[in-house]
């Protein structure tokens, strides 16, 4: 059997999360909106309107090309690419072609099996949205809300190697975008839409063979079904000695199936050119140079400083760098705490990430602040209150948005650390319990734990374990 | 004399100062238009009429309850104290290709026969807000493409006021009848490749086309968008200083209007023109094109009355203190139509794309297959012939494999162009000129029917403005004499970027300078 390589590279849209679309005053989500209500002349194409561009776009375009490595070219210009289809109302769509806003970059997918992949950026560019076309009993309904809804297209040089690899490249592209805060990157909404070209080379080659086009493929698990069962669709054609057509696909996630758009033969001519509409958009190079000192600390960086500084595993690590609010979150509660930096992952891991999911909510919604959960810790590192005690406070400061110690003081949750309290405590279990007491006295000494929860209990939990266990056993021996 | 024959700046200053109303100049316009304008264009014309030959046929749509009110509302302000602006209580004609609220906004085209505009072009709303008087939208050749109005899809078309058989020019030609037959003092045209001044110079009023960027182009329905300016027509250059001063400027709705401060134009025609450098340049003296039969380019020499009002002109000038500096370079000039039928219609094929009869516009009443076949359907019903003309050249010259030997040549020689003005108006240059000195048009007025089909003839009447659109400068036509025929002939300024003082200016000059010669007194045949 002869083993193939698979080559696979990736054209994706990002829509931006800017206030109003790129050429005009419309607000830039219509999302739920009824089709053709966020719409104006501009964005709907009519006779004689024209493109203003959209700062924001700009910015949001070059703060990502800035996270690629890619240049940002000082003077970019915008084209037309003239086509005609009945949700385009220009009949052409502005976007760049040759000197677009980024150029070259690469992208570094760290790979669950251990290994990263350098993804090169072959293109990086501004363009506006088209809007939807839906068919409707053999009548056709358009929706220009999605018309000039800011895009910035990226397309991978063919880098990828697997259907998995192209979907951590999605993955880490959307944990990316909003990171940044350029985008929301919900693929459901269409935010990061995915097309993808997909060959096979007998393995060690390093020729480009003829690739097929999948489009729309919206999801994570749409990206690596489509590409899977593409790749084994064109393996079982050059074993059966026929030839991979050029081929557009279009990937239906319902069904699972693969169905033909065209041949790529008939691929048409765009005759593009620049848009006189608009002035070449120049860049101020300091302010380029500002946009790049800016940047945040990328999340794969972050990731690697926190296994370096903090001792995290790499699993506690790419968890709390999921997304930046939650890195942040995490970094402002380890200063915090008196604890080890691995305690503070633990109590995020498993306690605050759970709360976050419950409501829905990002971490720097929370009322309960990082300094109050390493408040909390604290007080349980002081022997102040208990675990439990302090895992009940979570909720509580989350929901009260109360200091963690206030709570403690107001419902009297503190540790009991009174001797005589205490003491009166395990004489009354020892009271209660002769067989018991015989039993531990008789050498079963496994019992005192035994003891110690019936204490717990009824100090309602509150007994200061540390002194409960030294009391208990002394006054157990007699 | 009727109100209506006043000049803008009169009729604004009498209006002002309660001499007169703004809805008596109203009605003084609408009766000159019952008198001369005739039938409006319209898509079903009928049969021509004896009488629709004497008729100017400026309109497709008189506003006149729009105007009223306008007028009405002038009339208020001004007797409760507010100043209504600059223009207040002037009626004006709009070039149908300019969108006007809830007005027709036609282009002179089928397809776009029944489009209502929602909105108003910031030239139009400019005017209005300094107090015009919207009288209605002119006709123009279909969508702009043309030199004669004649290829308008509203018949009849425009007719030339100083004689009826002759054409107005074009493509603003319902602009400078109305303004030549005295309907309307001023008129808002578009200048692609000579469109405001070709017209003015067949009609013999003022036309400016403005630099690039001077005046915006929102609103105005594309043709070469990349040469689209939207400019003054006037019957004196004074009235053209007031009404481009009053629509240039930056506009957050265009992106390509420069941010530059508007100087006061009018102030600009006061100052003396001695040491003015004015040059001329024999590369506009004769015509170079091919002919029609065997594609061989020949040269020919512009018409004799044409050539020696140019060099009356020079020589009032001159008397006047100016500088000529005779055998100016200008080298690329032939090569201005062959560039801009390449870049113009290149953009036109594009900007024509919009309209597909799925939004907005013509649809065809036929039953189509497919969606396809409705765009063929509608677009082939809808265009007339300039559109589809300049649509097929337009992708032909624009498509992958064509595209370097034709549209980015073309670019490039557009380059060269520009190049031949910026050495001439370099400061520090061999000619350090003001402004050049040249004949609007190779010819006065031709013939209805004349050149109308012949496309590329037809093209070119605007060689010697043509390259102004390329370059991006500004350029003026005014009126300087009667030919032999008695049709005006019109003399061309031009200079460098944002200069429409000095062309403005030099033409004030000339204009008093020979306020008192006998053509002037001509009227046109429709006011005889």
């Amino acid at each position: 059997m002869t083993e193939y390589e698979v080559v696979i590279g990736l054209e994706t849209h990002i829509q931006l999360n800017t206030k109003t679309k790129i050429f005009c005053g419309c607000k830039a989500d219509s999302w739920k909106a009824p089709p053709n209500s966020n719409i104006c002349p501009v964005c709907s194409g009519l006779p004689g309107v024209l493109p203003v561009l959209n700062k924001a776009v700009v910015e949001k375009g070059a703060i990502l090309a800035a996270a690629m490595h890619a240049d940002i070219r000082l003077i970019s210009y915008f084209d037309r690419k003239n086509y005609f289809y009945p949700d385009l109302p220009k009949g052409y769509q502005i976007t760049q072609y040759d000197q677009a806003l980024g150029s070259g970059g690469y992208f570094e997918i760290p790979m669950p099996e251990g290994y990263v992949r350098r993804v090169r950026i072959h293109k990086l560019h501004l363009e506006e949205d088209a809007g939807k076309t839906k068919n409707d009993q053999g009548r056709r309904l358009i929706d220009f809300n999605r018309c000039g809804v800011p895009l910035v297209e990226m397309v991978t040089e063919p880098d990828l190697r697997s259907a998995d690899e192209a979907a951590q490249y999605l993955i880490r592209l959307r944990q990316l975008l909003r990171w940044l805060g350029v985008s929301e990157a919900d693929m459901e909404k269409g935010h990061l839409r995915c097309d993808a070209n997909v060959s096979i080379r007998v393995k060690g080659s390093k020729k480009l063979n003829t690739k097929t086009e999948i489009k729309n493929v919206n999801s994570i698990d749409a990206v690596r079904n489509a590409i899977a069962s593409e790749i084994e669709r064109q393996i079982k054609e050059v074993n059966a000695g026929r030839q991979v057509q050029a081929w557009t696909l279009d990937w239906d996630d319902e069904t699972g199936k693969m169905w033909m758009m065209r041949s790529k033969e008939t691929e048409a001519d765009y005759r593009y050119f620049r848009e006189p509409d608009l002035l070449p958009l120049q860049l101020d190079e300091a302010w380029v140079k500002d946009l790049i000192a800016d940047l945040p600390e990328l999340p794969l960086e972050r990731r690697e400083r926190f296994v370096r500084e903090y001792g995290l595993p790499i699993y506690d690590a790419d968890i709390l760098t999921g997304d930046l609010p939650l890195s942040t979150y995490y970094e402002s509660a380890v200063q915090g705490s008196p604890r080890d930096p691995k305690t503070v992952s633990n109590w995020i891991i498993n306690d605050v990430l759970r709360i976050l999911k419950d409501l829905g909510i990002s971490a720097d919604d929370l009322n309960l602040t990082p300094q109050y959960l390493a408040a909390i810790i604290k007080l349980i590192d002081e022997n102040k209150i208990n675990t439990a005690t302090g895992k009940g406070l979570l909720m509580k400061v989350q929901e009260t948005e109360k200091a963690p110690a206030q709570i403690v003081e107001a419902e009297g949750l503190g540790l009991v650390s009174d001797v005589a309290a205490i003491r009166a405590a395990i004489q009354a279990v020892i009271a209660e319990n002769p067989g018991e007491v015989k039993s531990f006295r008789d050498g079963k000494e496994t019992l005192l734990g035994w003891f110690l929860g019936q204490v717990m209990r009824k100090t309602g939990g509150k007994a200061d374990p540390k002194l409960t266990r030294q009391i208990l056993v002394e006054l157990l021996r007699g | 004399m009727a109100l209506i024959d006043q000049t803008a700046t009169e009729i604004t200053q009498k209006i002002k100062q309660g001499e007169l109303s703004a809805v008596d100049v109203l009605d003084s316009a609408l009766e000159r238009i019952r008198a001369v304008d005739g039938r409006p264009g319209a898509l079903d014309d009928g049969i021509k009429s004896l009488e629709d030959e004497k008729k100017v046929h400026a309109f497709i749509s008189l506003t006149e309850v729009r105007a009223r009110k306008q007028a009405e509302e002038i009339d208020r302000r001004l007797q409760s104290g507010i100043d209504p602006g600059p223009l207040a209580g002037v009626p004006v004609t709009i070039k149908d290709i300019f969108c006007v609220k809830d007005t027709l906004s036609t282009a002179g085209s089928r397809i776009l026969a029944n489009f209502t505009a929602p909105y108003t072009a910031t030239s139009a709303a400019r005017l209005e807000e300094a107090g015009a008087v919207l009288l209605g939208k002119v006709n123009l050749d279909e969508f702009t493409f043309g030199s004669s109005s004649e290829s308008s899809a509203f018949q009849p078309s425009p007719r030339n006021p100083w004689n009826t058989a002759y054409v107005p020019g074009g493509s603003s030609g319902g602009s400078t009848a109305s303004v030549a037959a005295n309907e309307v003092p001023l008129s808002l045209g578009t200048d692609t490749g000579g469109s405001i001044r070709q017209p003015a110079a067949f009609c013999g009023v003022v036309g400016l086309k403005p630099t690039y960027g001077r005046v915006s182009r929102y609103g105005l329905i594309a043709f070469g968008s990349s040469l689209d300016c939207p400019g003054p027509i006037a019957r004196n250059v004074e009235d053209a200083a007031l009404m481009l001063h009053v629509i240039a400027g930056p506009d957050p709705k265009d992106s390509t209007a420069f941010e530059r401060v508007v100087p006061d134009y009018q102030e600009a025609l006061k100052k003396d023109i001695s040491g003015m450098r004015i040059g001329l340049s024999p590369d506009y003296f004769n015509i170079t094109f091919p002919d029609p039969k065997t594609g061989e380019l020949a040269r020919q020499e512009i018409q004799e009355d044409v050539k020696k009002a140019v060099y009356y002109a020079a020589e009032v000038l001159a008397g006047l203190g100016a500088e000529i500096v005779e055998d100016v370079p200008m080298p690329n000039t032939a090569h201005g139509i062959p560039t801009y039928f390449v870049i113009s219609r290149v953009e036109a094929a594009s900007n024509l794309h919009r309209f597909d009869g799925v939004k907005y516009g013509y649809r065809t009443q036929k039953e189509g297959r497919d969606l396809n076949e409705m765009y063929r359907l509608s677009r082939a019903e809808g265009f007339g012939l300039q559109p589809k003309l300049r649509i097929l050249m337009g992708m032909y010259v624009s498509a992958a494999q064509y595209s370097e030997q034709y549209y980015q040549r073309a670019l490039r020689v557009r380059s060269l162009i520009r190049g031949d003005f910026e050495a001439i108006f370099d400061t520090h240059g061999s000619y350090r000129l003001d402004a050049l000195l040249t004949p609007t048009t190779p010819t006065t007025a031709f013939k209805m029917d004349a050149v109308y089909g012949d496309s590329l003839l037809m093209q070119y009447t605007d060689q010697l403005t043509v390259s102004a659109n390329h370059a991006g400068i500004p350029g003026i036509s005014i009126p300087a004499g009667l030919d032999a025929s008695g049709l005006p002939i019109g003399i061309q300024f031009l200079a460098a970027d944002f200069r429409e003082d000095i062309i403005l200016q030099a033409s004030y000059a000339f204009e008093q300078a020979t306020k008192d010669e006998a053509w002037r007194k001509v009227r046109p045949q429709v006011l005889q």
